[in-house]
């Protein structure tokens, strides 16, 4: 008989008691075929109306090496990550003292109790429940791996008499997944079954409970990689140049799938060309050719690609070509950091190339905005004629996040920009290549093959007047250059505004953020809210920044800057672009790899305005002396 | 010297093509190159072979990546939308926009330094993707713009200027191409316009990634004794394997050849390759007869030119990735956005 009761003194904490509200954490080996069973037991939950964030800590490994699912509950909705662990599932011997060591007090720790552990392997001040995982598979299993899969999805059903999880949604997911194998989802459910009964015949369920609700409503489930390529086909690319690299390449992986499915001609001829490069610098290279033929075309890369891309980049913003670029971010360079993330690349983005250059960023905060902003992207290069990133992170782009369904207006055409056409060339238009005849920087361009005798043009990077006749005089390339920062100011105008969240009561105390650190950062500023400190926040969506960012920026005494960086590169790009007074900018940074979390932001913020409170209070009595 | 505008005149007497152009019409900007540069004389081997095709100047795009080559596609085909893109980047930039529109004739013009070092990689991969192209590189086995130092096609031996030994080995760009599946593979010199014009007609209508490697002398920096890119190297050294004419469609046969003197290709456009054999043992559609041609002619230190290799059932990447026939930057909102409805079952399939 396996331990299923607690141990130690009488000093132990109550079990943690919660409906619809903690964290659970998955540690697994990777390769051993969890992962299907963790997405098994967070979509049941979200089945149940109940949202779910689940996060994959996962290494630069595909056998072996530890990994990591955190599914975080709650009924209130919050799905950044909350920060500790209430219900810990460690099923990898490697990381055993880590994960036991992160457990709340009160906490819950599940574990395969078929080999006895010394009591020096837990601790006092939480509840283990111990299940004879292996034990159980070995006896209904002879297959070395059956028993290895299904005892996956043998704690999946163990978990569920604990927390309460119908297994009726699970049959019903089974029944989906396995929908072309028909087999399979009688195997699935009796090993499901073979958890849940063992632990009803012998566990009482735990404090942490599930409960039917409607919160989740019609939202879906899905990865930003995946949804930013579905942005990438609604927003009309048709050629995909990349190179794999962690964690972007799932990115053209879906833009394949979708193309597929969307994109493939009744008799066989494919609408699209997808080319894996030979490198980061060939993907940008047939981008840049496609842009400039007219046809929309992006890449897709992380940190490393957008370094070796640069020289490609900056001829885009001098050449003035339409180009997509979706950058995944992650740690820095070598293996192990990628499959981590970070948003370390906006300087990187923001100035890439040689010369004066500036590019447009998209910021988008959840896979509901990378499909946005994904699509969105294709028509702001078109009509910029410019290089357009729209910057996800790895957080957002390879973990599944509850966003709310994808929408279109089919009354919604491609923007092409400004392209003279054969018509317009015959009817004698003017046409000057960088000319910038309707005072918005942006000039009309043609496409090659237009016309027998009118609008063919050179193009190079610099080196040319306003007809794109060759020139090294010094006034005809500043000339360019003040026409190229009317078009970047243009931008301004055109990419997606800023958000606003306003404290519930007037504040001169601002606080600025972006991307995957949404959820998280609201979490933070309810809690902020309720501790009394109250705090007006912008969520920034794209560079260049509207006026309105540096308004928000001068009507508040100390803006609070979150970042998931070292160096504070959002910070640094106010400062360059706004001239803000760097001490008006406080950093709040995170950059471990992991997610920012909404207890690490109440705390970060909560210890500065407080300090901030005491420098005032000691600065009022010295102003009374 | 850019800032000369050639003048527009045309002599009446001027021969015209079947769309009623003369050669003018073909023409660019005046050339910024050293007087006497090979690289003028194949940008004028390329004007008449576009003229003798009835090419729409318009219908060409001329891709380049950055060096002296690189620039004269300025001095060509002014109705032709032309793109000084990146050093060593042309074959990618190229590809792209071939992907793009499939209708157009693609001309990349590359030299030694862009192709054989710094581009090596686009080059050996544009080729193997099938990109459909004519890749010419003007190969003077020196870097001219800045000033005489070796590029990877020098040989080995072969004397700088300065009178420096080259001490690495050359790159030979058309025995790479050959390996690489090049299908129509050829080598001449700037200075044979009678074997170069029909050899650059005859990659502009093969379908499939051909490539050219034209020795072109640098009069500035590598047209000395002691060097193997000179003029009078290159004429002593020369060994053409055949003589061609291109002729399209349904063109009659005019001129008269004894028996086994022609070799007739017919590619699977419909053009004829008609090879006036001058090695009885050559036979340009036997790629590892070809490859050891070469390789045997190398090493008796003679320079192998002429239609070395051709494949008349190439194809290219749009057969290969199975591309609609439109071009794609012709396709519209209709075309590329599936639809709310579509949006909707994707929604479901994600709950």
């Amino acid at each position: 008989m396996p331990d299923t009761l607690t141990q130690g003194g009488s000093a132990k904490p109550a079990g943690l008691a919660a409906v619809n509200d903690f964290v659970v954490k998955f540690a697994n080996v990777n390769g051993s075929g969890s992962a299907s069973a963790n997405g098994l037991f967070a979509k049941a939950i979200i089945r149940m109306g109940v949202p779910v964030a689940a996060r994959n800590i996962f290494p630069s490994n595909i056998q072996g090496l530890p990994t990591w699912y955190e599914v975080r509950v709650s009924g209130a909705g919050h799905l950044g990550r909350r920060g500790g662990v209430d219900l810990a599932v460690p099923l990898n011997p490697q990381t055993w003292e880590d994960d036991v060591k992160e457990i709340s007090p009160g906490g819950y720790l599940f574990y395969d109790s078929t080999k006895p552990l010394p009591a020096s392997k837990f601790r006092d001040d939480i509840h283990i429940i111990g299940v004879p995982l292996t034990a159980i598979c070995n006896e209904a299993y002879k297959i070395p791996r059956e028993r290895q899969l299904f005892k996956n999805i043998c704690y999946v059903g163990a978990l569920s008499w604990l927390i309460n999880i119908d297994p009726a949604v699970v049959e019903q997911l089974l029944k989906e997944e396995f929908a072309s194998k028909p087999k399979l989802i009688g195997a699935n459910l009796n090993a499901f079954n073979l958890g849940r009964d063992w632990a009803k015949a012998n566990l009482k369920p735990i404090g942490l409970q599930l409960q039917t609700s409607d919160a989740v409503g019609d939202r879906i489930f899905v990865e930003g990689n995946a949804a930013a390529a579905l942005g990438a086909v609604y927003g009309g690319a048709t050629v995909c140049a990349w190179y794999p690299i962690t964690p972007s390449t799932s990115v053209a992986e879906a833009f394949t799938g979708y193309c597929e499915d969307f994109r493939t001609n009744a008799d066989g001829t494919k609408n699209y060309a997808i080319v894996q490069g030979e490198d980061e610098i060939a993907s940008i290279g047939i981008v840049v050719g496609a842009g400039w033929n007219g046809a929309r075309a992006f890449t897709c890369t992380s940190g490393p690609g957008i370094s070796l891309m640069n020289e490609f980049i900056g001829l885009s913003y001098f050449a003035e070509i339409p180009v997509v670029i979706f950058d995944v971010q992650r740690g820095g360079p070598s293996t192990g950091m990628p499959t981590r993330t970070q948003q370390s690349d906006l300087l990187l983005a923001a100035y890439a190339s040689h010369g004066d250059t500036k590019h447009v960023l998209l910021l988008p905060s959840d896979p509901g905005e990378c499909f946005t902003m994904g699509a969105q992207a294709f028509d702001l290069a078109d009509r910029l004629q410019t290089t357009v990133f729209v910057m996800l992170d790895l957080d957002i782009g390879m973990q599944e996040w509850l966003v709310e369904p994808f929408k279109w207006d089919d009354a919604r055409r491609i923007d092409r920009g400004k392209v003279m056409t054969a018509e317009e060339l015959e009817a004698g238009k003017f046409f000057g290549r960088y000319t910038d005849v309707d005072g918005d920087g942006i000039p009309y361009r043609t496409w090659p093959g237009t016309h027998p005798n009118k609008g063919a043009y050179f193009t190079r990077g610099t080196s040319r007047n306003r007809l794109a006749g060759y020139s090294e005089k010094g006034i005809d390339y500043q000339d360019n250059m003040e026409r190229l920062l009317k078009k970047f100011h243009t931008a301004a105008a055109l990419v997606p505004a800023p958000v606003v969240r306003s404290a519930k009561q007037s504040t001169k105390i601002g606080a600025l953020y972006f991307g995957s650190t949404a959820p998280a950062m609201h979490e933070a500023l309810e809690t902020l809210e309720r501790q009394g400190h109250h705090i007006d926040a912008m969520r920034v969506r794209a560079f260049p920044f509207s006026q309105e960012v540096f308004d928000f920026i001068h009507a508040h005494d100390e803006i609070c800057v979150v970042e998931q960086n070292r160096d504070a590169q959002l910070r640094s790009l106010l400062m360059i672009e706004g001239g803000i007074d760097p001490a008006h900018l406080t950093s709040i940074l995170h950059y471990d790899g992991t997610p920012i979390t909404a207890r690490f932001l109440c705390d970060a913020i909560g210890k500065r305005l407080e300090a901030r409170k005491a420098t005032r209070q000691v600065t009022g009595k010295a102003d009374k002396q | 010297m850019t800032y000369i505008l050639k003048p527009k005149l045309h002599h009446p007497s001027l021969p015209k093509n079947a769309l009623g152009f003369t050669r003018r019409d073909y023409e660019g900007r005046v050339s910024t190159l050293c007087a006497g540069c090979g690289h003028d004389s194949i940008s004028a081997a390329i004007i008449q072979a576009v003229w003798e095709l009835s090419i729409e100047p318009h219908r060409v795009a001329k891709i380049s990546g950055i060096g002296c080559s690189s620039k004269t596609p300025d001095y060509f085909l002014s109705q032709s939308h032309g793109f000084n893109s990146v050093h060593g980047r042309m074959p990618s930039v190229l590809t792209g926009a071939n992907l793009a529109n499939r209708d157009l004739i693609y001309l990349g013009v590359s030299g030694d330094g862009d192709s054989a070092s710094i581009g090596l990689g686009q080059f050996a991969h544009s080729i193997r993707r099938g990109v459909n192209m004519s890749y010419i590189v003007e190969n003077n086995g020196v870097y001219g713009l800045t000033k005489g130092q070796f590029s990877a096609t020098s040989d080995k031996g072969s004397k700088s200027k300065k009178g420096v030994e080259n001490t690495e080995s050359g790159i030979d760009l058309v025995a790479l191409a050959l390996q690489l599946g090049a299908t129509y593979v050829g080598r001449s010199f700037s200075g044979d316009k009678e074997q170069l014009v029909p050899l650059i007609k005859g990659a502009l209508s093969h379908h499939g990634p051909a490539f050219l490697d034209v020795i072109s002398p640098c009069v500035a920096f590598n047209n000395h004794t002691g060097s193997t890119k000179s003029f009078d190297y290159v004429r002593e050294h020369n060994e053409a394997v055949n003589r061609l004419d291109v002729i399209l469609g349904r063109t009659p046969i005019t001129a008269e050849y004894k028996a086994g003197e022609v070799r007739e290709v017919t590619q699977h456009d419909g053009s004829v390759l008609r090879l006036r054999k001058l090695h009885d043992d050559y036979d340009p559609t036997d790629k590892i007869g070809a490859a050891n041609y070469l390789q045997e002619r190398h090493a008796e230190g003679e320079i192998v030119t002429g239609l070395l290799y051709v494949d008349p059932e190439a194809t290219d990447l749009h057969d290969r990735l199975d591309t609609t026939a439109r071009p794609l930057n012709q396709l519209n909102t209709a075309d590329l956005t599936p639809g709310a409805d579509a949006l909707a079952k994707i929604n479901a399939s994600l709950r």
